[in-house]
Parts: C-alpha cells; sequence; structure tokens
C-alpha cells in the first residue's frame, strides 16, 4: 500500500501529473476575491474564513475525477483489484496520496493565501489547523464519489454533484472555527465536529467506496 | 496446485454469455482458450480472477494462486519501465524484477518512459509484470497482440518455463504458440437465452 501512495505521488509530480493544479486554483481564487469584492479591509477580513475554505473545497473537487479514472482507463485498477492488496486498502492508499498532493500543500500555502484576504491575526493559526483537520475528509469522500464514478464518460460533473453536498458539514464546521478563531472566540466545538467527520469518514468510506469500485469493475 | 472449474456460468452486462463450462488444470498444464469474438473468452477470465461472480457453478483454486493479464498492460505512462515493474513487484512482495526484464527483453529499455515504447514493448513490459507476481496460475487474455514473431517466442519461452517449475497458464489466443497445450473451444459453452434478471441485479 506504501508502494501505491509512493508511485501515486510520483505520477503526481511527473509532467502533467496534476499537482499543483489545486493548489493554483485556489491562487487564482485568493487573488481574483478582493478584486471582486473591492479592496475594503475590513469586508474581506469579515469574508475571508469562508472564502478561504471555499477555496481550498473546490481546490480539492478539481483533481478527484482522476483517482480512480486514470487507473481505469489503463487497466491498472483490474489488475490492482487482483493484486494481494484489499480494496479497501488501494482505497485508503489513493485518498492518502490524494490528500498529500492536493490537501497537504493546501494546508501549508493557506497562511500566504490568508494574507491576501487580509484574514485577521489569530485566525491564521486557526486556519491551518482547520484545513489540516478537514482537508482529509475532503480526499477520502472524494475518494467514494470517484469510486462510484468510475467507468463513467465524463463522470466529473456527476462526481461534482454527488460529493459536494458530502463536503458542506466539513466546509460548515471548518469556516466558523477559522472565523471563531480569528475574532478571537473559543474555537474547541467546530474543530471537535470537523475532526469527528474526518474520523468518521476515514473509518467508513473507505469499505463504502472499495465496495463501489467492485460493482464498477463487473 | 490444481484449478478446477464446475459448470460455471457467467454474464457480461447482465447478459449470460456462456454456461456450463468444466475443466480442470493442474501444475505443469497449459489451457488455451478458443472460440470467436464475443463467445465469451474474456469474461471467463474475468471470472476466474475474481473480478465479476459467476452466475453459476463453481471455481477452486487455492487462495491468491491467479496472475490475470488483461487487454490493457496496466503501465503508467510517465514512470520508467524499471519503476513500473518495480512498482507491481513491490505490490505482489517480490523484488527480483531483473529475470522478469532479462526473458522479456526490456533490458536495454530500462530507464525509458512507458509513454516512449513501442506497442509491442508495452506489450512485453506487461507480460514482464507476470514474472514478477511470483503467481503459479497465469490467465492471460489475448497475450501476444502486437508481438511480433520474436517477442511471440519470448512469451512460449516464458510460459513454457513457467509450465516447467509447476505453474500453470490459461491462455486465450487465435494464433499457434508452438506449446504443448490442451484446446478448449468455448464456443460450444454459449448460454442459452433466458428471462432477464431483476433490473438492480447488477448491484446485488
Amino acid at each position: 500500500m506504501i508502494r501505491l501512495v509512493l508511485r501515486d505521488v510520483r505520477l503526481a509530480v511527473r509532467a502533467g501529473g496534476g499537482f499543483g493544479l489545486g493548489l493554483a486554483f485556489f491562487l487564482i481564487v485568493t487573488v481574483l476575491v478582493p478584486f471582486g469584492v473591492g479592496p475594503e479591509g475590513a469586508v474581506l477580513t469579515r469574508i475571508a474564513p469562508g472564502i478561504l475554505w471555499v477555496g481550498a473545497l473546490l481546490a480539492c473537487l478539481l483533481s478527484l475525477d482522476r483517482m480512480f479514472a486514470l487507473d481505469w482507463e489503463d487497466g491498472s485498477l483490474d489488475l490492482l483489484a487482483t493484486a494481494p492488496v484489499p480494496l479497501e486498502g488501494v482505497v485508503a492508499a489513493k485518498a492518502l496520496a490524494h490528500w498529500l498532493t492536493t490537501g497537504l500543500p493546501l494546508v501549508v500555502a493557506a497562511p500566504l493565501f490568508g494574507l491576501l484576504l487580509n484574514l485577521s491575526g489569530p485566525g491564521y493559526v486557526w486556519l491551518v489547523v482547520s484545513l489540516a483537520l478537514g482537508t482529509p475528509a475532503l480526499s477520502v469522500i472524494g475518494a467514494f464519489g470517484a469510486a462510484l464514478t468510475v467507468g463513467l464518460k465524463r463522470g466529473g460533473l456527476l462526481l461534482s454533484l454527488l460529493v459536494l453536498p458530502l463536503y458542506v458539514p466539513t466546509l460548515i464546521f471548518g469556516a466558523e472555527a477559522v472565523r471563531r478563531g480569528a475574532e478571537g472566540l473559543s474555537v474547541e466545538t467546530p474543530l471537535l465536529m470537523l475532526a469527528g467527520i474526518t474520523a468518521g469518514t476515514l473509518a467508513v468510506l473507505p469499505f463504502a467506496a472499495a465496495a463501489a469500485l467492485r460493482v464498477n469493475l463487473r | 496446485m490444481e484449478l478446477r472449474v464446475r459448470d460455471l456460468a457467467c454474464a457480461r452486462g447482465g447478459v449470460p454469455v456462456l454456461e456450463g463450462v468444466s475443466f480442470t488444470l493442474s501444475s505443469g498444464e497449459a489451457l488455451v482458450l478458443r472460440g470467436p469474438n464475443g463467445s465469451g473468452k474474456t469474461t471467463l477470465l474475468r471470472t476466474l480472477a475474481g473480478l465479476q461472480p459467476p452466475l453459476a457453478g463453481e471455481v477452486s483454486m487455492p487462495a491468491e494462486a491467479l496472475a490475470y493479464g488483461a487487454h490493457a498492460d496496466g503501465l503508467k505512462a510517465t514512470l520508467t519501465v524499471e519503476e513500473n515493474l518495480s512498482f507491481w513487484a513491490g505490490v505482489y512482495g517480490t523484488r527480483d524484477i531483473a529475470t522478469a526484464l532479462a526473458a522479456f527483453d526490456l533490458e536495454d529499455l530500462r530507464e525509458r518512459a512507458a509513454q516512449n515504447l513501442s506497442a509491442g514493448q508495452k506489450r512485453r513490459l506487461g507480460l514482464a509484470r507476470l514474472l514478477v507476481t511470483g503467481r503459479p496460475v497465469w490467465a492471460l487474455d489475448e497475450p501476444t497482440v502486437s508481438l511480433d514473431t520474436a517477442s511471440v517466442a519470448l512469451f512460449a519461452d516464458a510460459v513454457r518455463a513457467h509450465l516447467k517449475k509447476g505453474g500453470a497458464a490459461i491462455i486465450a489466443t487465435h494464433i499457434d504458440l508452438g506449446l504443448d497445450a490442451r484446446v478448449l473451444d468455448i464456443g460450444g459453452f454459449r448460454a442459452k437465452q433466458r428471462e432477464a434478471g431483476a433490473f438492480d441485479e447488477a448491484f446485488l
């Protein structure tokens, strides 16, 4: 399984692998919003937590449809399914690789983007913490959606529609944690909820995704 | 090691294509599947590989004995020959890729990215994967597509060596590999039309 993670990360950083796609998208969102909303610092400070989280979420969404589709097209998904690796493990490894190449760079780069949106001082820490807690859930939920739509031509649209509602709780609690953190309030409740969602999806969705893959491979 | 198939029936896309397929395959034997296009060779192999459940009948063999070689080679275009092969070696928990590279004459291409290989070279890399799986039963779907005669001979040698080591192979092919193999014509097992199952059958 570690091999699979390493392979996927390696594929992502090679030419045409899509590494940086999410990051670039995140950058575009955070650069464009101040132009659209206007340069008024107070307004930006107010909307920064929400925009940052929405941007991170959409950036994650962008690379989801490649997760299983590429392996499906070149036949390696069939071969992985017959290999001595449980399909649940394959899903977990692919979700982890997706997080390492999409979620983690977002977490690391987020403070910089927070600066562009005039996020207030104490918010930076909670932005990083909430993204670190929340983005794994985005990758795992995305893996489930990708497993459901694998093999469909142009499954990306369906994938987005399936996955977006499942992303809503993570978005709400993630943005709420940053907002409270930025205003100096207690962030305990939204962070706990966020961690709970992540832990729950990590525990359940690899099995659901593997079941979906088995049906789709028939 | 023995692969025993009894009264197997399988479907493709919800339509039954084969029924009553029975054969046994023991160590050192090769079985060649023949049959016209659409007769269900791929479906049979996928069922044996466990990618789809049989409609009826049973397949018995030791756990984790089968290595499946599909139409597609499962190669990653941006990885080199060596990286592709060592990935699969790692997945199957084996280390030695040198033998596999040598068997399919891929040593000079080691550092070449898979996207820069010719169709035949890709196929040879796909077949080399079988050697690194270390599994006794090979189930191969049209393994010689896009191979030239020299490469077909390499492949036949690899199969022969595999059989000699106590392995077995079941190969769907149309050309004569020069193997001492039994031939199973699956044209004779075509499934009769039966009433369609419930609409949600594919999901249950």
